[in-house]
């Protein structure tokens, strides 16, 4: 634990953030995530959201009404409580089953990023269907995963160039993480594998099915099965099936 | 039968708006709602009904929209042209429509955002808590010509008052706070933000706005290096090529690139109205100053409505002037008006 971590930020008029370290560790990620439950379990009335990054943990409010020392103070009495770094991942978390196409016209630059990574696209299927991934953060656009950690040989870096139109569903790797894509975007991030997982899920119940700490196992599917399972998909599912983890 | 407005033409870019749909942020979703809240509540203040209610946001021009009921309407934001049938209608106030009369409002005079106000708020669909679109996150859609917007039953009767403009319309200074990420810009790069002249690029939208300026980049330390961090709205994001972009109301949730301040609130609606070339610079402000000036505006905010003044109607405004009775109570000039 360093000394000078965790710190505290305003964030604009809008917030405090909680930072845990400087760069992506994972023992900052689980920091960040049970302070958050923490502080979400006080029942503050200053605190009007909260959230988590990679290494940081969010808490909006409106500092033109809750004193930004008064709020620092009662997080600083907090955060003394413990070691957070050697917190345990949430409660209630899933493990996830996720039916993908690897390679093929579906997910084109599979090849590629095995490469990058000093693979056979065969052996780099096998990783990426052998590693259960977990959810770091949401962010970026809704409900959108980004999954930690593959080994040190997929610290791949992200393309220099833009792919134009990256569809919803990707799978796209760089730099260790996967991220599955809620929408179509431009990425400089390369396309492994294709699923028919909706992360946002506007009329449903639960609109976004993945929560940080939860785990993912892609598994690999033919393009005939993921077309079969794309086009009976109203629920966004993309036949994808989960357990309970904790 | 629900009176609604009635769309036989509209302009490329207006859809529902609210306050937004706060809460989401931790799912990768920004609270969104209209880019300029205090037009949301001009609106509110000039109809006499909560802020709440949900409002038509018209970006560049508008469209002719026809009553198929007696309706109240307020038009608030950019200053568009604007007639009801054949009368010239004032902006910033709010009007009577009665059955089959129609709303024509053309471009900006000033200003990027327009907004169609309604008695009792338009009867959009709740998607997760809230009316609004937040169209990059697929949720609502544009207007479209052809479609009616069904309005909520009016408690209110009040039109015929307007309200003051301020000058958020065309550029000017802004005011930021420091952020997260400002101490990696150096000292003399602060300083040359806020001695820079900007400009609004053409490319803006509710996403973010991009500014342009003479002169090399603005650059952080570590610019690759900095973690993904959360975005709150009005954070100005330095891009790999040094060009600041302000991000607005519909942004992503978290992004890479380091933030020099962040727009106070009380100013965002000024970042949201300027037009394309409007200018604009930016002034640091230290947290408490801007603490003391928002405590300031949420009180203006809360007082709008007592500051609305009756519309004195303009005489080369009103069409149908000849059949007006003009004479014929004009007995003495020497009667007291306010007998």
């Amino acid at each position: 634990m360093s000394s000078t971590y965790p710190t505290i930020h305003t964030v604009g008029l809008s917030g405090v953030l909680v930072t845990f370290a400087e760069a992506l560790d994972d023992t900052a990620n689980r920091a960040a995530l049970a302070f958050r439950a923490e502080v979400d379990a006080q029942g503050w009335d200053w605190v009007h959201e909260s959230a988590t990054s990679l290494i940081s943990a969010f808490f909006r409010t409106d500092l033109a009404q809750h004193p930004a020392a008064e709020i620092t103070a009662q997080l600083n009495d907090l955060l003394a409580t413990r070691d957070w770094f050697a917190a345990p991942l949430p409660e209630g978390r899933k493990l996830w089953h996720i039916p993908a196409v690897f390679g093929g016209d579906l997910a084109p630059q599979l090849d590629e990023a095995a490469e990058a990574a000093g693979l056979s696209p065969k052996d780099a299927i096998a990783e990426l269907t052998r590693t259960r991934m977990r959810v770091i953060t949401i962010g970026f656009a809704p409900g959108q995963p980004y999954l930690g950690t593959l080994g040190e040989h997929w610290n791949i870096p992200r393309l220099g160039t833009l792919s134009p139109n990256i569809p919803r569903g990707a799978l796209v790797a760089a730099v260790r993480q996967l991220c599955l894509f809620s929408n179509d975007t431009p990425t400089g991030w390369r396309h492994v594998g294709q699923t028919a997982f909706h992360t946002f899920r506007p009329t449903s119940d639960t609109p976004f099915p993945l929560s940080p700490g939860d785990e993912l196992l892609f598994h690999a599917t033919t393009p005939e099965d993921y077309k079969t399972i794309a086009a009976n998909n109203d629920d966004g599912t993309g036949g994808a099936t989960w357990e309970a983890l904790s | 039968m629900t009176t609604a407005l009635k769309v036989h033409q509209i302009g490329p870019a207006t859809a529902f708006q609210d306050l937004g749909r706060p809460g989401y942020i931790a799912s990768g979703l920004t609270r969104g709602g209209a880019i300029d809240t205090l037009a949301v509540h001009e609106g509110a203040a000039l109809l006499k009904q909560s802020p709440d209610c949900a409002v038509l946001e018209i970006a560049s021009v508008g469209g002719v929209f026809e009553a198929t009921g007696p309706l109240r309407i307020a038009l608030t934001g950019a200053d568009m042209t604007a007639r009801i049938d054949d009368a010239n209608a004032a902006w910033n106030a709010a009007h009577q429509m009665e059955t089959g009369q129609r709303l024509t409002i053309g471009a900006a005079r000033s200003g990027s955002y327009a907004y169609l106000h309604v008695g009792g708020g338009f009867d959009a669909p709740v998607r997760m808590g809230a009316r609004g679109g937040h169209l990059s996150a697929g949720l609502g859609r544009l207007i479209a010509k052809g479609d009616t917007l069904p309005v909520m039953p009016d408690k209110g009767t009040r039109t015929g008052f307007y309200l003051s403009r301020d000058a958020r319309f065309d550029g000017g200074t802004v005011r930021i706070v420091p952020s997260v990420q400002t101490n990696h810009f150096p000292p003399e790069e602060r300083a040359r933000f806020e001695a820079t002249a900007f400009k609004r690029d053409p490319r803006a939208n509710r996403q973010g706005i991009r500014m342009e300026h003479d002169g090399t980049g603005f650059a952080a330390q570590g610019m690759r290096t900095i973690v993904s961090e959360v975005i709150v709205q009005g954070d100005i994001q330095i891009t790999g090529d040094g060009t600041p972009f302000v991000l607005m109301c519909e942004s992503q949730t978290t992004g890479g690139y380091p933030r020099i301040g962040t727009v106070i609130p009380a100013d965002l609606p000024r970042m949201a109205q300027t037009p394309a070339g409007g200018k604009i610079t930016f002034q640091f402000i230290t947290l408490d100053e801007a603490v003391a000036i928002e405590q300031k505006d949420a009180k203006a905010r809360a007082g709008l409505a007592a500051t609305a003044q009756p519309l004195v109607r303009d005489i080369h405004a009103i069409s149908n002037l000849l059949s007006y009775q003009l004479v014929s109570g004009a007995i003495s000039a020497k009667a007291d008006p306010f007998d």
